[in-house]
């Protein structure tokens, strides 16, 4: 109810452009929410911003796995963050087998790599070249590893190709699979208690950057090949001997009967476009701030009018 | 005596099959020992990849046949948005104010609070009033009044649905001997498949968001409701079947008046599963669209909220014991009978003061809006307090040592040998020990069910992957054992203690298994002591409950005989009590093993290289058939352990007398 209001306040200058995108179907729109909050933030400013436009809008939780079927199908009518590491392997495949369009990328761009957070830096001053890390390997090392350094990587079917870099560049570490962003979190603040050396996979933008201050390992610049091309990198017999490309993108994606069913929120969604630094203010209105997504919502459309009235016309 | 008579029995009888299963065993022992010196030809280790029959690619062509030819896409999706979607806008609307049909406004919290309260009062006197009360003021007072109520609005629909289609199968599986024979395979799948497999299917047949969940709910709460309801049913006694039929029933008479009331106990102890089954749910069907709690609890660990993950468990294990206990104490209370010409406000004198606390509160809410609503900056929350006790008590160097020692010796010394050692026997050697364990517990019918789960094991391809789940599930138990067994036998002791340790069950059973997953992953890391520890808590509450229940089942004759036979305690436990609580104890070891192979899916989340990781794969819906494959490899595994288990008890009990 309250969400309801303040959407209505802060609409009522913006009915004048409205009577052009009149003919958009009554029936709700879906809007996915997963389990991160940048994530969880934007998809209810961009279902505010239809709810302003009179769409009828619904959220449904989803995995972000699990969603693309769903959006294929048109049960779910878009989805507004495509990582193109996590999830754009799980994207493609839907792609082909149609139903769902690409509605084009944010601004913001993705970088996902080895990752450590600061105080690691106090007992390997060298970082963040990928050199100094291998030297500091032992600091990494657990019980099961030996005295070889522990790189916690990302899920499996994030495909991050972790052991194939160590070979590749003959690093002294081994790389375990967390099971989920939930664990790799958990891997962290055990190793903040102690401040503990940790590395492990991390991505930007996310609310990790505000909670625990970190930077990217350094590793040969990405060059177009290094995953095909064993002669491209410093290794010249292997794949996977660069760092991962420091701009990845983040996409937006629809039901293919979006535009038809929806011509006016369609058109604003292929408009919409947010930055990293907006992407960080939203997850920090939820994760440091503790206010309720809806909440989280309306504040960053009140901050931002000039940003999404851009999009409307 | 008794017993020493029936343990003579009981080798006399498996004599012949133990030949079998040592002959097996010592197969199984010589191919081992001819892979160790590198003897044995290759495909005798591990089936080579070209026998391996293209069981996705079939199972996925009969999926499309089911979904696309025989349309029954189309059925389920008119039943998802059609009556489905109805019911639940209608409970949405009423419990957070959905804007669907009757669109009302939402109904205040201090009203449903009231009601319950009353509701408690009329079912079990002041206790379970304050709990009743007290669980739905908590949810209000910490802020998550309408993540519950967004839960609730789903279970409202999914649980009578679970109840109603439980009775009616119940019913016919008692009626007719075919549908017996056909449901019970079909149940014993659907309680072993990972919920992973289910979940796109659910998603796909009845639309992502509250339907699929509700419907994944009914999926996972209905079989314990059919099972009891046969079981009561058969149960009835014929005198009362005579007098029914005397006084001249119809069929439908003698369903309605005679065998569903004398049943009632049986049916009501299936509506208290399918409650606190429903509430185990929660969690795991957020991820196909159930709104509320469950979703909320994925969000805060996401961004490691600890503390208000925590209050999120706290919230749900309160509704399911408050729940539960109604539904207990409605079991217990019996019908009301009142004079003739009791006036009606005295007969219904509970139900009008609930109407009057309710309306009461309704109205107040209107003009005092914090009884209406309590916003999250208004609520009691202590998230971020927890949070830092959380982290406080983890940087303990005391802490810090102790699981860093355990972690140590767990790992290189116990689990990580243990799974090397069980990867090197060679897959036929693996079925040939299998096959000689199922023998030599559960008899000849168990044994060649294992033949054939296990050698559809081995055919899948999946192999290594199955022996890690198997081996994860075997560590979690025999450690849960060697636990629960003594805290069982403990509490049994004293009436008091068991009760204790039986909410403690409770709680640690509805309590969203995710939340575990963080603290272990913090004390012990990403490693295979994290996923066995997370197992180990899950699997326990069957082990204590039934051996709390076997133990204080034994006949008061039994344990008196023994205390004038001038018995010490202990002799008395290990020649009378435990003996006899035996079958009981086994039902609860085979529910251990289900729940293992239940939560060692989930700990995919920490990070495993077992069939829960490939199955986390498959959820971007590209790759069906190999989902259903993985999941059938899980549930086959399973089986063979509930089959062997069961068959087991059933004997002893029939030998006991039972």
């Amino acid at each position: 109810m309250k969400k309801f209001t303040t959407a209505l306040a802060t609409g009522v200058l913006m009915l004048v452009p409205l009577s052009a995108l009149a003919e958009d179907s009554s029936d709700p729109i879906v809007i996915p929410i997963h389990n991160w909050s940048s994530q969880i933030v934007m998809s209810n400013v961009v279902g505010q911003i239809f709810e302003e436009m009179g769409n009828n809008v619904e959220y449904v939780t989803t995995d972000s796995q699990a969603v693309y079927e769903s959006v294929r199908l048109g049960d779910v009518t878009l989805e507004l963050e495509v990582w193109e590491g996590a999830f754009g392997a799980s994207f493609r495949a839907a792609l082909e087998k149609g139903g769902i369009i690409d509605v084009g990328d944010h601004n913001a761009v993705t970088r996902e790599d080895w990752w450590y957070p600061m105080w690691t830096k106090d007992a390997c001053p060298g970082l963040p070249s990928w050199e100094a890390l291998n030297d500091c390997a032992s600091l990494f090392a657990t019980a099961e590893t030996g005295d070889r350094g522990r790189y916690l990587d990302g899920p499996v079917d994030w495909l991050k190709h972790g052991k194939e870099r160590v070979e590749a560049l003959g690093m002294n570490f081994e790389v375990i699979n967390a099971g989920s962003a939930a664990a790799l979190w958990a891997e962290i603040g055990a190793a903040e208690a102690d401040r503990r050396p940790v590395v492990v996979f991390n991505w930007t933008p996310n609310f990790a950057e505000a909670v625990w201050p970190g930077e990217f390992v350094e590793f040969p610049v990405w060059v177009d090949g290094c995953d095909k091309d064993p002669a491209v990198g410093p290794n010249p017999d292997a794949l996977y001997d660069c760092g991962n490309p420091a701009d990845g993108y983040l996409k937006k994606a629809a039901w293919e009967g979006m535009e038809a069913k929806w011509p006016g929120a369609y058109a604003v969604l292929e408009r919409i476009s947010f930055t990293n630094p907006q992407i960080a203010e939203m997850a920090r209105l939820v994760d440091i701030d503790e206010l309720e997504p809806e909440e989280a919502a309306a504040e960053w459309l009140e901050a931002n009018e000039a940003v999404w009235q851009a999009w409307l016309n | 005596m008794a017993v020493l008579s029936t343990n003579q029995a009981l080798t006399r009888v498996g004599y012949s099959d133990t030949q079998i299963a040592s002959g097996l065993f010592c197969v199984a022992l010589v191919l081992t020992v001819l892979q160790y010196s590198g003897l044995l030809p290759s495909w005798l280790h591990r089936i080579p990849e070209e026998w391996v029959p293209p069981f996705a690619v079939w199972l996925d062509a009969a999926f499309i046949f089911i979904r696309e030819d025989l349309q029954l896409e189309k059925l389920t999706r008119w039943f998802a948005e059609g009556p489905l979607q109805f019911m639940l806008d209608t409970t949405a609307n009423l419990l957070y104010g959905k804007r669907r049909w009757p669109r009302f406004e939402q109904i205040p919290w201090s009203a449903i609070a009231a009601s319950a309260a009353v509701l408690g009062y009329y079912l079990g006197g002041w206790r379970l009033a304050l709990l009743a009360g007290g669980t739905f003021v908590w949810t209000a007072l910490i802020g998550q009044w309408k993540d519950a109520m967004e839960t609730m609005s789903v279970l409202i629909v999914a649980a009578p649905l679970a109840f109603l289609i439980g009775l009616l199968v119940g019913i016919a599986a008692w009626k007719y001997t075919w549908v017996d024979r056909a449901v019970r395979p079909v149940l014993s799948v659907l309680q072993t498949l990972p919920f992973f497999t289910y979940l796109l299917p659910a998603v796909i047949f009845f639309k992502v968001g509250p339907t699929a969940g509700a419907v994944a709910t009914i999926i996972y709460a209905v079989p314990p409701m059919i099972l009891m309801t046969t079981l009561g049913l058969k149960k009835v006694s014929p005198e009362v079947i005579e007098a029914g039929k005397m006084s001249g029933c119809s069929r439908w008479q003698m369903l309605r008046h005679v065998y569903v009331p004398a049943a009632r106990n049986e049916i009501l102890v299936g509506v208290n599963q399918v409650i606190m089954l429903c509430l185990a749910m929660v969690v795991l069907t957020a991820f196909i669209g159930m709104p509320g709690l469950g979703a909320k609890l994925l969000a805060m660990m996401g961004s490691f909220k600890l503390g208000r993950s925590f209050e999120i468990g706290v919230t749900i294990v309160l509704l399911a014991v408050t729940l539960d206990r109604l539904s207990k104490a409605w079991v217990v209370k019996l019908p009301e009978h009142f004079e003739r010409g009791t006036r009606w406000w005295v007969r219904h004198k509970y139900a009008l003061t609930a109407l009057a606390v309710f309306v009461f509160f309704t109205v107040l809410g209107q003009f005092v809006g914090w009884f209406a609503e309590i916003g999250r900056r208004e609520s009691f929350s202590q998230g971020k307090e927890i949070d830092t006790a959380i982290k406080t008590f983890l940087a303990f160097d005391i802490v810090q040592g102790i699981t860093g020692q355990i972690r140590y010796v767990l790992n290189v010394w116990v689990l990580n040998p243990f799974r090397d050692f069980l990867l090197s026997i060679p897959t036929f050697g693996f079925i040939l020990i299998v096959i000689a364990g199922a023998l030599a517990i559960g008899g000849r019918r168990p044994a060649l069910y294992a033949t054939v789960f296990f050698g559809l094991v081995a055919l899948s391809g999946w192999w290594d992957r199955s022996v890690i789940t198997l081996y994860s599930v075997i560590s979690a138990v025999i450690i849960a054992t060697l636990i629960g067994l003594p805290i069982g036998i403990m509490a049994a002791r004293s009436e008091k203690w068991s009760r204790r340790v039986l909410l403690a069950c409770d709680t640690a059973q509805t309590f969203p298994s995710f939340i575990y997953l963080i603290p272990a992953i913090m004390l012990f890391g990403i490693t295979a002591t994290s996923v066995v520890m997370s197992i180990l808590i899950f699997a326990m509450v069957p082990l204590i409950r039934y051996t709390v229940e076997g133990l204080r089942g034994v006949p008061l004759e039994m344990t008196e005989a023994a205390d004038m036979s001038g018995a010490t305690r202990r002799q008395k436990l290990w020649s009378v009590q435990l003996p006899l609580a035996l079958p009981t104890m086994a039902v609860g070891f085979n529910q251990a093993i289900m729940f293992a192979f239940f939560m060692v899916i989930i700990a995919a989340f920490i990070g495993t290289q077992d069939l829960g990781q490939e199955l986390q794969k498959t959820l971007a819906g590209t790759d069906l058939g190999k989902n259903f494959v993985l999941g059938f490899c899980v549930a086959l595994m399973a089986l063979t352990f509930d089959m062997a288990i069961l068959s087991w008890a059933e004997k002893k009990k029939a030998q006991l007398g039972l």
